[in-house]
């Protein structure tokens, strides 16, 4: 590694750092300007207008409502730093342990999902890249128009009518069993229950991915190495594992850092669908509850996955296209 | 554009064909959806969980409400919304591209930071951040569609101004005095406006499925306003008790029109890029 991409590396890294900063300021000025009284939300007209003023006050200083914004945002960041994220007013634990238990039950979804969606897109983008024009081509273009084109909640939606309430080989929700306590559970079951989750995530990220291989694989198929190798007398196999596949794979893992965002979007929609107790739905508890330091908590952490895909999505093209690197030198001139 | 040819005179009619049958298609989804807004509050207890027939296509719901109609006016506020906040958004990313090439590097940097946040935080909280902002409501879900969606639409944006700008007559044009605003005016606008449409016509799809995902999770509309997400929000409740058609068929007609969507913004592509009027 030279100098320069250690000094390349090291700006990208900065710049990843920055965005997060900005991040910060503005997910908490949106909830600053929000409307949305927190004591009218979580406590309701009526209890609160039973209440004594000071019962009222000490509510107010609960939710940290008297004190000016620029300082709580302040208080935030150093907290931050010191992996202090505050406490969430829903749960009354810190947030940090609550995003702990949320993510521990997100984590696996969200990795299965990644990797099954990236390994089948790959494997039907070679497919339909290599059969350009054909039955294959043609199914696999249609099946990810039509899932492009499909909420990801309403595929959620459908697979657990189909696997849980018609077949009912799955169970309808949650990601362990209803009276049974967390220790008690076992693993199979945990798995159990995340199947459809991840299987509803994965179909949700599989078209872009599977339809940006197949146009690198087109690229691939029409380059003069294919045809020598078909020259000699390659078999399709071969060719696809051994000219295909090596091309094709470092753009795919690239664009699926850069889709972390969409996976995590996914996982709100279809964690709310099978009542998955993960990140996403305590996300959207925490927006329609008005749990301002979780809500903050969560879209930091996310943002860090999503910034951190990012990065490593610009790295892997500086890896793959040397031009790039030289385009952004002109450019800044 | 103007090409002769037999053969490409024959599939530019097709696909202007096409495009004049999926416009049609919508726009009639949209007008009967508001035509039968009163019809699809209407309860009737008296034929109440109806399966589908042919009377109510759609099977009707625990109140009686007939789910054809309820669809249909869901999907008419879909397609009027996506089309509101497709088209803000696409004007702001156009604006915003414009800007950040023809003033100075102070305004193009802050330009790349909102990019790098909006692209930073993940597309679904940044929309429950927006729509909390807001005080939820219909208004939080417009601004929140509108806001996030400008993005990737308005770096391709700059990325070609860009280009234009480093132009021979476009410099010569600078050095002989045009006002920077004739040249926005005569040679950035037009030069931008099929990349414009192409992103417009993209971002259609994107935003009529963000809408339906944010109000299948409770924000916004409240729950008796036929909105596809709360259609299917609500349908969650009854798939246990076998009433599969509440679930099924308005997931399965917002399917179909984001395909017509996607459909529609193929065409209107092949139309207006010149370069892919041969193929």
């Amino acid at each position: 590694m030279g100098k320069k991409t250690a000094f390349r590396l090291g700006r990208q890294l900065l710049r990843a750092v920055v965005i997060l900063l900005l991040v910060c300021f503005v997910s908490f000025s949106l909830t600053v300007i929000s409307p949305i009284d927190p004591l009218q939300t979580n406590i309701g007209q009526a209890a609160l207008g039973s209440m004594s003023p000071e019962q009222i006050e000490k509510l107010e200083q609960y939710w940290g409502m008297n004190t000016p914004a620029p300082e709580r945002f302040l208080e935030w960041l150093k907290g931050i730093v010191k992996g202090d994220l505050g406490v969430s007013l829903a749960y009354r634990q810190p947030v940090t342990d609550v995003i702990f238990e949320k993510l521990s039950n997100s984590f696996l979804l969200l990795v299965f999902s990644w990797l099954i969606s990236a390994a089948a897109g790959v494997l039907l983008g070679m497919i339909a890249g290599a059969y350009r024009r054909r039955l294959p081509d043609k199914i696999i273009k249609t099946g990810c128009m039509v899932l492009s084109s499909t909420p990801s909640f309403w595929v959620a939606l459908v697979i657990l009518l189909v696997f849980s309430v018609w077949l009912k080989w799955f169970p309808i929700g949650f990601s362990i069993p209803i009276g049974v306590i967390a220790e008690d559970v076992r693993m199979a079951e945990r798995i159990q229950h995340a199947v459809l989750p991840a299987a509803a995530l994965s179909l949700t990220g599989v078209a872009s991915i599977t339809m940006h291989t197949r146009e690198k694989m087109i690229e691939v198929m029409n380059s003069d190495y294919i045809l020598y190798a078909r020259a000699k007398g390659m078999g399709m196999g071969k060719i696809l594992f051994s000219h295909g596949l090596r091309n094709v794979l470092l753009p795919a893992v690239t664009l699926q850092f850069a889709s972390v965002s969409e996976l995590i979007g996914g996982s709100v929609l279809v964690e709310q669908v099978f009542s998955y107790p993960g990140l996403g739905k305590a996300a959207v508890d925490a927006g329609i509850g008005g749990d301002v330091p979780l809500l903050l908590g969560i879209t930091l952490l996310t943002s860090v996955f999503v910034i951190g895909g990012n990065l490593a999505a610009e790295i892997l093209y500086g890896l793959i296209d040397p031009r790039l690197r030289k385009k952004e030198e002109v450019s800044k001139t | 554009m103007r090409k002769t040819g037999e053969k490409e005179r024959n599939r530019r009619r097709e696909t202007l064909v096409t495009t004049a049958l999926l416009v049609f298609f919508l726009v009639l989804i949209t007008v009967l959806g508001v035509y039968w807004k009163e019809d699809a509050l209407l309860t009737d207890f008296s034929r109440k969980n109806l399966p589908p027939s042919l009377r109510y296509p759609f099977g009707t719901d625990f109140m009686g409400r007939d789910m054809f109609k309820r669809t249909l006016t869901g999907l008419s506020m879909s397609i009027r919304l996506g089309v509101v906040t497709a088209a803000a958004s696409a004007l702001l990313a156009g604006a915003a591209a414009v800007l950040a090439v023809n003033t100075n590097r102070a305004v193009d940097t802050l330009f790349q930071g909102c990019v790098d946040v909006v692209m930073g935080i993940p597309h679904m909280l940044l929309l429950i951040l927006i729509s909390f902002a807001c005080g939820k409501g219909f208004f939080g879900i417009v601004m929140g569609i509108t806001l996030t969606h400008w993005p990737s639409l308005a770096r391709v944006l700059r990325a070609e101004a860009l280009s234009l700008k480093a132009k021979p007559y476009m410099r010569l044009a600078g050095k002989l005095g045009v006002t920077k605003w004739a040249l926005i005016k005569k040679h950035y606008i037009p030069h931008l406006l099929p990349q414009f449409f192409t992103g417009l016509f993209l971002l259609f799809p994107q935003a009529v499925l963000h809408e339906a995902g944010m109000t299948f999770l409770g924000f916004g509309l409240s729950p008796e306003e036929p909105a596809i997400g709360i259609i299917l929000s609500e349908s969650m409740k009854y798939l246990v008790m076998g009433q599969w058609w509440l679930a099924v068929f308005p997931g399965a007609a917002l399917a179909a029109t984001v395909l017509m969507f996607f459909g529609l913004g193929q065409k209107i592509c092949l139309l207006i890029d010149p370069a892919s009027v041969q193929e």
